[in-house]
C-alpha cells in the first residue's frame, strides 16, 4: 500500500482503503437516529449531511505569488481571498484564515491531489489531510436562515453574507466554517467530535419550521 | 458582549468568537537564563492594571486563529480599535484592512 | 361573580370571547384583551397579597411593569409553574390558573399578618442584618421563610415541558418602547430603508396612547397607532416585537429582548412553537423610548387596596373598560392626574373630589374639571387613607404653599379609592445598564438618562417631554437621526397635528405631611414590595447613612422585583430631604439588568439537557454504547469508564480488564488524545522550545515522550511526539489540554517566534486511535497487517511504522502508557469503526478485551505514570515529578519553563514531591485528596505534608496503591506517613517508588 513519497521531509499517506472497508461518516448513526419530522413537501428546512467529501487543510502564504499561483494550477481554482470560496464542479476552496485554506473534494482523489499541490508548492506551505476529522452539513430551505440566527452569533443577512461567502465562527457551543453555497443552502463544516453535537442542536432547533432529513425535492429530481 | 474587529478576517465580531490573552506587548526576555529571579518574577506575576486605555492581546480563537492587539478603555469598555501584532497602539482601526 | 367593575361598552377588549380564570382557587370571567390584573378588578377582586413585613393587605396599584404588589404565581399543572408574574403585565387566556404569592399561608389570615402586627415595631430599617444575620447557620433557616412570605412564589419541581430559544439580531435600529415617540422614531427610521427592530413589553403596541384622551390627526390617538402599525407591518426591513420586554443593555449596543411568544395564549406553549424567545441583539443605533413611570405620592396608609395610581385608574377604564371602584378621590401635584377623574366620571361613577396640591393650578384640565362640576380643593392633599381591607375614606388637609405642612384640620371624604399622581419618572433603568449615570432635572422634577457612550439617543417621556405633540416631534427626530447613524438618508415627514390640553407647571411633592411627625403618623408606604416606610428611610439617615446607595442597602428600598420602579424617586426624595439636601446632591441608585424578572427557561434557551454541553463522539462510540460501556466525562468528551459484564461490581469489571491486558491484550479508545500536525522546516527547533526535553536528534521513524510547561516552571501537558518526517511531526497531548496546547503553540508562534517556519494544525478528529496492549497485542496487530514488520528488533518500542491494518492505511506507533507490549494504531476516523470491530473479530482468540479510563488510570499507576491535571496541579515542576530524566537544561535556546523552574522558590528540597504510597493495610485504598500527616495524634489543625493525587486497587499486585505528594518525598522513601480521614480512620501508609511494576521495564521491552 505504500506509495512513493515525493516529498521525504513529510509523510505523507494515501489514505483510501481497500475496496472492502466499510467507511462511516461522522454523522452515519446521529442521522439514522433522528426522526424526520416533514415531509418535503411541507418542510420548510431541509437538513442532511454531504458525508465523505475528501478535505485537506492549505497552509501558506498568500501574499506569496508563487504559493498563489502553485495552488490554483494544482486545482485550477483561484485561491480565493478573505472570508470567500472558489467552486468548481467537484471541489470547493474556501478561505479560513490568512495562510490557511479548506479543499473540499472527492475523497478518492484527495491522495491525488494533495500530490498535485506539493508537486506545484515550494518554500513554507504545508498539506494536511483531515477528510475524517471533519465534515459538511447541508442546511438548506427557506427557513434556514432563521435556523443559523439561533445557532450562530454571525449575521446571515444577504448583505452581510452574500453566496459564496465563507465564515468560520461559533455555532451553538461548537465552531463551524459555514459557507453560502445560495441564497436558501448552507454548507456547515463542522469537527467530527462536535458533529453529533451540531446535528442535534440543528435538528431541535429546526423543528418548528417543519424540518425534512435529506435534500429538496428538486434536488433528487 | 464586546464587538471586536479582527484586523485579519477585517470585520467586527461578536466576543464570543474571541480569547482574551491578557496585556499585549509583554514581550518574553530575550535571555531568561541570565534575568534575576526578580527580574522574571515580574515578567511572570506582575501586571500593569491601568484605568483607561489598555492595550490586550487577544485571539480570534474561533474564527482565523489569529493574535493581534485590541486598546481599550477599562473604565467604559469602549474599544478604540485593533491592530496586528507588530503595529503600534495608535494603529489601532476598526475598519479598513485590505483582503 | 359576574363582572361587577365591568363597564357596559368601550375598552379594547373583545366581548365576545370572554374567558375563564382562577385565582386564588376560585373561578372568573374575563375577556379576550385583559390583562390579569384588569380581570381582576373587574371581578371585584381587592385583595391580591399581603405585604412581606407587616402582613398589610395589598391591592393593585398600576397597570403595568411598575406593579408592586400584584404578583402572582402562574401555571396550571406542576411543569408549567411561573413564579414573579405582575398580573398586570399577563395577558389573559382561558383556563389561566393564578395563585397569590404572597400572603402565605392565606390572604385572609396569616401568620406573618399576625406577627407583623405584634412585633412591627420589632422590624426596623436593616433589619435583615439586625435580625437575621446571627448566627450565621440560621440563615438557611430564615432565608426559606422570608422567600415564602416576600412574595417571591415558587419554583416547579417538575422539568418545563415547553421549549425557549434564543435568536441572533443584527439591526441598524432598535426602538425600545411603542408608544407616541417610538412608534414615530420607528417609523421614520424605517421610512429611511434601515432595518428596523420595534420591541415593546405588552401585548398591545400603542404605549400610552391607548387610553390617551387626546386626538391625532383629528381622530382618536388609537387610529393613529393602528395607521402607523400597519405601514410597519408592511416594510420588511422591520421587526416588530410585541409582548417583548428590552431587559438587557450590554456593551456595545448589545441587547436582550426577552420575548414572551405564546405567555398570551395559554398555560402551555402550541405544539413545535416557542414559549418564549430572548432575541440577542446587535444594534449599529438604539433609540430608548421607554417613557415614563407615574409616581404615586406617599401618605398615611397609602398601601391599602383602593390605593392606585392615577394613570392607572385610567388605562384600566379606558383600555380594559374595567373601573376599580365606585366613588373616587383623585390627588395629584400636576394636570396629568386630572384625567382620571374624567375618565371616572365619564364612567357613570361617582369622583368625590379632585385633590390638586398646588394653591392655584391653571390650564385646560382646571378648566375642565370646574366646568364638570367636580369638587375641585387646590392647595390640599390627601393626608391619609383609611379602612381595613379597603380604603373606606380619604382624610384631606389644607397644605402650604411648598407643600410641607398642613395650615388646617382635616377633612374625612368616604370613597372607595384614591388615585393620585406626584408626576413621572422617566423610565431611564436602560440607560443606566453600560454605567450611564442619570441626573435630575427640576424642570422635569425626574431623573433623566445623563451622557451615554453607547450609539444611542432618547425620544418622549424618558428624556422629559411629557405632552404628546413634543413625544411625536422628538420621536420622528430621533428616527431620524438613528437612520442617518446607521449610514442611511432620512427624509422629514409631516409631523400629525395633535389636540391636547394645555397644561400647567407641575409641583415638586413626594411625600404629603401628616399632622403627626414621619415617625409617629401611620405608616406611609414607599416601596410596597418590601415594605419601606418614609420613617425606615428618614431612620436610615438619622444612623448615619448618607450615601443613597447605603440607604437602598439598608432599607432594601427598591429591592423587590420591581426594582423600585414606584417608590425609588419617592425614596431618594425623602432621604434627601431628612439630610437637608436637594434630590441633585444626593443623586440617585442606578439600574441594573433585568429590567423585569425573566424566566430561566429563556436564560437557558435551547442550551439545557442533551444540547446544554456539546457532547464530543470517537468514531467508535456507537460499538461502545452497544457493548456497555459506562462513560466518563473527560472535558467534552464522552470516553468509556469501563465494560461491565452482567452481574459484575464496577472493581470486578476493572480487575477483569486489568487482569487481561496484563496477562492477554486489551484494547482502549485512545482517539480522544490531542493531536497536533506540525510541518515546516523549523518545526523541530519549535518543538524544542516548547517542551523540556531534547528533540535534536530523534530521527525519522522514532517518538519521544515530552513535558510542557508554563512560563512558571510547571508542567501542565505532557504527551508522545512522534518524528514523521525531518520536517513533519505529531504531538500529542491530553484529552483535556488538547485546544490549550494548541492555543498555546500558536501564540509563541505568533507572538514570540514568528520567524520560525511552521505550520500547526489539529488532526485530533482526523484519527480515530486505538490502542491494543498486552503480551498478546503483537500476535494480534500480525493478523491484520502484511506490509509492517512487527519483528521486536525492526519494530522496536518508541518507534513507528505505516502500513496497512485491516485493509486501511496507518500509522502505528510502539508506545505504551500501561507499560505493556502496546501498540497505538491511528486510522482515518471514517474508517475507525471498521478497524475497530476488526481487531475483535481477530481478537476472539485472545479474549481481546475492551478497557476504559479506569482501567488505564490504573495501569499506568502500577508504572508511576502521571496524568497532567491529576498528579499535577499546576504547582509541580518536573524535579518535583521526579521527572529529571525530561529535562534537558543545556539546550542551545532557553526552552519555555527553564528559568521558571529555576526560581529559588523551586530549588527548595523541601517542596511537596511525587511519590508512591503503600497502605499498611493492603486492601484499604486511600481516598484521593486525603491529607497526610507525620502524627496522627497532633493537636487539629495538624501540619499537612501533601495529598493523595492518584489511588486504585491494583487486581495485577493483589493491593491498593497510590501517589501521592509529600513535603521532601523523595528524601524519605521508607517512611510511614497517617492520613487521617473524616470518617475518623486513620490510615497509615509507607513512602515507596512511584514504580510498583515491573521496575525496570521489561515488559514493554519483549
Amino acid at each position: 500500500m505504500s506509495e512513493l513519497q515525493t516529498d521525504t521531509r513529510v509523510s505523507i499517506m494515501n489514505q483510501m482503503p481497500e475496496a472492502d472497508v466499510t467507511a462511516r461518516s461522522a454523522l452515519y448513526f446521529s442521522q439514522a437516529a433522528t426522526q424526520p419530522v416533514f415531509g418535503p413537501g411541507q418542510a420548510q428546512v431541509f437538513l442532511w449531511e454531504d458525508a465523505l467529501r475528501g478535505q485537506l487543510v492549505i497552509r501558506g502564504d498568500a501574499s506569496n505569488a508563487d504559493f498563489a499561483k502553485g495552488v490554483s494550477s494544482a486545482l485550477d481554482l483561484a485561491l480565493p481571498g478573505r472570508l470567500s470560496s472558489s467552486a468548481s464542479a467537484t471541489m470547493a476552496l474556501l478561505w479560513i484564515a490568512p495562510d490557511e485554506w479548506l479543499l473540499l473534494c472527492d475523497l478518492e482523489q484527495a491522495f491525488a491531489i494533495e500530490t498535485r499541490l506539493r508537486d506545484a508548492l515550494t518554500g513554507h506551505y504545508a498539506v494536511i489531510n483531515v477528510s475524517g476529522g471533519q465534515t459538511q452539513i447541508r442546511l438548506a430551505g427557506s427557513a434556514a436562515a432563521s435556523v443559523l440566527q439561533k445557532s450562530m452569533p454571525y449575521a446571515v443577512s444577504d448583505a452581510h453574507f452574500p453566496v459564496g461567502k465563507v465564515v468560520t465562527t461559533a455555532l451553538s457551543k461548537t465552531q463551524a466554517t459555514v459557507r453560502r453555497i445560495d441564497s436558501t443552502d448552507w454548507e456547515l463544516t463542522v469537527r467530527r467530535s462536535f458533529a453529533d453535537y451540531a446535528w442535534r442542536w440543528l435538528t431541535d432547533a429546526s423543528r418548528e419550521y417543519g424540518l425534512h432529513l435529506g435534500q429538496p425535492e428538486h434536488d433528487e429530481t | 458582549m464586546f464587538r471586536i474587529y479582527c484586523p485579519y478576517c477585517g470585520e467586527l465580531r461578536e466576543e464570543e468568537e474571541f480569547h482574551p490573552k491578557g496585556p499585549a506587548h509583554l514581550a518574553r526576555p530575550a535571555d531568561p537564563d541570565n534575568c534575576t529571579d526578580e527580574q522574571w518574577g515580574d515578567f511572570l506575576y506582575f501586571r500593569d492594571n491601568p484605568r483607561g486605555l489598555h492595550n490586550e492581546l487577544w485571539v480570534h480563537a474561533l474564527g482565523c486563529r489569529k493574535f493581534f492587539n485590541v486598546t481599550r478603555d477599562t473604565q467604559t469598555y469602549l474599544i478604540k480599535g485593533s491592530y496586528r501584532l507588530g503595529e503600534s497602539p495608535d494603529q489601532a482601526r476598526t475598519s479598513g484592512d485590505q483582503a | 361573580m359576574r363582572q361587577t367593575n365591568r363597564l357596559a361598552d368601550g375598552g379594547r377588549i373583545d366581548r365576545s370571547k370572554p374567558l375563564t380564570f382562577s385565582f386564588n382557587g376560585r373561578q372568573y370571567t374575563g375577556y379576550e384583551g385583559d390583562s390579569l390584573s384588569s380581570a381582576l378588578i373587574a371581578n371585584g377582586v381587592n385583595v391580591i397579597g399581603r405585604s412581606f413585613k407587616y402582613g398589610r393587605p395589598r391591592g393593585i396599584v398600576a397597570a403595568g411593569a411598575d406593579e408592586p404588589n400584584a404578583i402572582v404565581q402562574l401555571g396550571a399543572t406542576e411543569a408549567t409553574q411561573v413564579p414573579n408574574v405582575r398580573a398586570t403585565q399577563q395577558p389573559l387566556f382561558d383556563g389561566l390558573v393564578s395563585q397569590p404569592t404572597s400572603g402565605w399561608p392565606s390572604l385572609k389570615f396569616d401568620l406573618l399578618g399576625f406577627s407583623g402586627q405584634v412585633f412591627g415595631r420589632a422590624l426596623p430599617p436593616g433589619f435583615y442584618y439586625k435580625t437575621f444575620m446571627f448566627p450565621q447557620t440560621a440563615w438557611k433557616f430564615y432565608e426559606k421563610h422570608i422567600r415564602k412570605a416576600a412574595g417571591l412564589g415558587r419554583s416547579p419541581t417538575e422539568p418545563d415541558v415547553d421549549e425557549y430559544d434564543h435568536l441572533n439580531q443584527h439591526t441598524d435600529v432598535l426602538v425600545v418602547g411603542a408608544g407616541p415617540a417610538g412608534l414615530s422614531a420607528a417609523l421614520t427610521a424605517a421610512r429611511s430603508g434601515a432595518h428596523v427592530i420595534l420591541a415593546d413589553e405588552q401585548a398591545e403596541m400603542g404605549g400610552s396612547l391607548l387610553s390617551s384622551r387626546s386626538r391625532i390627526n383629528g381622530a382618536e390617538a388609537s387610529q393613529w397607532v393602528a395607521d402607523t402599525l400597519q405601514e410597519l407591518a408592511g416594510m420588511d426591513n422591520v421587526l416588530l416585537l410585541p409582548n417583548a420586554t428590552v431587559n438587557g443593555y450590554h456593551d456595545h449596543n448589545f441587547l436582550t429582548i426577552h420575548e414572551r411568544r405564546t405567555d398570551h395564549l395559554g398555560d402551555r406553549a402550541p405544539e413545535n412553537q416557542t414559549r418564549q424567545r430572548m432575541h440577542r441583539v446587535r444594534a449599529d443605533w438604539v433609540v430608548l423610548a421607554t417613557g415614563a413611570h407615574e409616581r404615586p405620592l406617599v401618605y398615611a396608609n397609602n398601601d391599602l387596596p383602593g390605593c392606585m395610581l392615577a394613570s392607572a385608574v385610567s388605562t384600566y377604564i379606558r383600555r380594559y373598560a374595567v373601573i376599580p371602584g365606585h366613588s373616587l378621590v383623585a390627588m395629584t401635584t400636576n394636570d396629568a392626574g386630572y384625567q382620571a377623574a374624567f375618565d371616572w366620571q365619564d364612567a357613570g361613577r361617582k369622583v368625590v373630589a379632585l385633590v390638586d396640591t398646588r394653591q392655584a393650578p391653571t390650564g385646560d384640565c382646571v378648566e375642565e374639571a370646574r366646568r364638570r362640576g367636580i369638587r375641585l380643593l387646590t392647595g390640599h392633599a390627601v393626608i391619609e387613607a383609611k379602612g381595613s381591607t379597603r380604603v373606606s375614606a380619604a382624610r384631606v388637609a389644607p397644605l402650604s404653599e411648598d407643600g410641607q405642612h398642613l395650615t388646617g384640620p382635616a377633612e374625612k371624604l368616604a370613597c372607595d379609592t384614591i388615585a393620585s399622581s406626584g408626576g413621572w419618572s422617566p423610565a431611564v433603568h436602560l440607560s443606566c445598564h453600560t454605567g450611564g449615570r442619570p441626573v435630575w432635572n427640576d424642570d422635569v422634577i425626574g431623573f433623566v438618562p445623563g451622557e451615554t457612550l453607547q450609539r444611542q439617543s432618547i425620544a418622549g417621556a424618558i428624556a422629559g417631554t411629557f405632552d404628546l405633540a413634543g413625544c411625536l416631534e422628538q420621536g420622528t427626530q430621533q428616527g431620524a437621526e438613528a437612520a442617518r447613524q446607521a449610514g442611511y438618508e432620512a427624509k422629514p415627514a409631516a409631523l400629525p397635528t395633535v389636540e391636547e390640553p394645555a397644561t400647567g407647571n407641575a409641583m415638586a411633592l413626594f411625600c404629603i405631611p401628616h399632622e403627626q411627625r414621619i415617625s409617629r403618623a401611620p405608616k406611609q408606604f414607599v416601596d410596597f414590595q418590601n415594605d419601606v416606610t418614609a420613617a425606615a428611610i428618614e431612620l436610615a439617615t438619622r444612623e448615619g447613612f448618607e450615601s443613597i446607595e447605603h440607604v437602598k442597602r439598608y432599607t432594601a428600598l427598591g429591592f423587590g422585583t420591581d426594582q423600585g420602579k414606584l417608590g425609588n424617586i419617592n425614596g431618594m426624595a425623602i432621604a434627601a430631604k431628612s439630610m437637608n439636601k436637594t434630590i441633585a446632591e444626593t443623586g440617585t441608585t442606578i439600574f441594573r439588568p433585568n429590567y423585569t424578572p425573566v424566566t430561566f427557561g429563556a436564560i437557558a434557551g435551547r442550551h439545557c439537557d442533551a444540547l446544554f454541553d456539546p457532547e464530543r463522539h470517537t468514531a467508535m462510540h456507537d460499538w461502545h454504547v452497544r457493548h456497555g460501556a459506562l462513560f466518563e466525562n473527560v472535558g467534552q468528551w464522552k470516553r468509556p469508564w469501563y465494560y461491565p459484564k452482567p452481574g459484575e461490581t464496577m472493581q470486578q469489571s476493572l480487575d477483569r480488564e486489568c487482569l487481561a491486558t496484563r496477562n492477554g491484550v486489551g484494547i482502549l479508545d485512545a482517539s480522544t488524545l490531542g493531536k497536533i500536525d506540525i510541518q515546516g522546516k523549523d518545526a523541530r527547533e519549535f518543538i524544542g522550545r516548547v517542551y523540556t526535553n531534547a528533540w535534536a536528534k530523534l530521527a525519522v521513524g522514532k517518538c519521544r515522550y515530552g513535558l510542557m510547561c508554563g512560563e512558571d516552571g510547571m508542567v501542565f501537558d505532557d504527551g508522545v511526539t512522534s518524528c514523521l518526517g525531518e520536517n513533519h511531526f505529531l504531538m500529542t497531548t491530553t484529552t483535556g489540554g488538547a485546544a490549550h496546547v494548541l492555543e498555546w503553540l500558536e501564540l509563541y508562534h505568533q507572538t514570540e517566534w514568528p520567524e520560525l517556519e511552521v505550520y500547526m494544525n489539529t488532526v485530533t478528529d482526523h484519527w480515530a486511535t486505538m490502542t491494543i496492549a498486552g503480551p498478546d497485542s503483537r500476535k494480534l496487530l500480525a493478523e491484520l497487517t502484511d506490509d509492517i514488520d512487527l519483528d521486536k528488533d525492526s519494530f522496536k518500542f518508541m518507534d513507528w511504522r505505516q502500513g496497512t491494518v485491516a485493509g486501511v492505511p496507518a500509522r502505528v506507533f510502539r508506545i505504551s502508557f500501561t507499560g505493556e507490549l502496546s501498540y497505538e494504531i491511528n486510522v482515518p476516523a471514517n474508517y475507525g469503526l471498521h478497524v475497530w470491530e476488526a481487531l475483535f473479530e481477530k481478537g476472539e482468540r485472545y479474549n481481546l478485551t475492551p478497557y476504559g479510563t479506569e482501567t488505564m488510570h490504573i495501569l499506568r499507576a502500577e508504572k508511576g505514570f502521571i496524568i497532567a491535571g491529576q498528579d499535577t496541579d499546576g504547582s509541580m515542576h518536573p524535579y518535583d515529578l521526579g521527572l529529571d530524566w525530561a529535562v534537558k537544561e543545556d539546550k542551545p535556546y532557553s526552552f519555555i519553563g527553564k528559568r521558571g523552574m529555576k526560581r529559588e522558590d523551586c530549588l527548595r528540597q523541601d517542596r511537596k514531591q511525587l511519590v508512591g504510597l503503600k497502605t499498611k493495610d493492603p486492601s484499604i485504598v486511600l481516598p484521593e485528596g486525603a491529607q497526610a500527616v507525620d502524627d496522627p495524634k497532633q493537636p487539629v489543625p495538624m501540619t499537612m505534608l501533601g495529598h493523595v493525587t492518584s489511588s486504585y486497587y491494583s487486581a495485577n499486585l493483589g493491593r491498593s496503591i497510590a501517589m501521592g505528594v509529600i513535603r521532601g518525598g523523595h528524601q524519605r522513601s521508607g517512611d510511614t506517613v497517617y492520613y487521617p480521614l473524616s470518617d475518623g480512620r486513620v490510615v497509615e501508609a509507607e513512602i515507596t517508588s512511584t514504580l510498583f511494576l515491573d521496575p525496570k521495564g521489561e515488559r514493554q521491552n519483549v
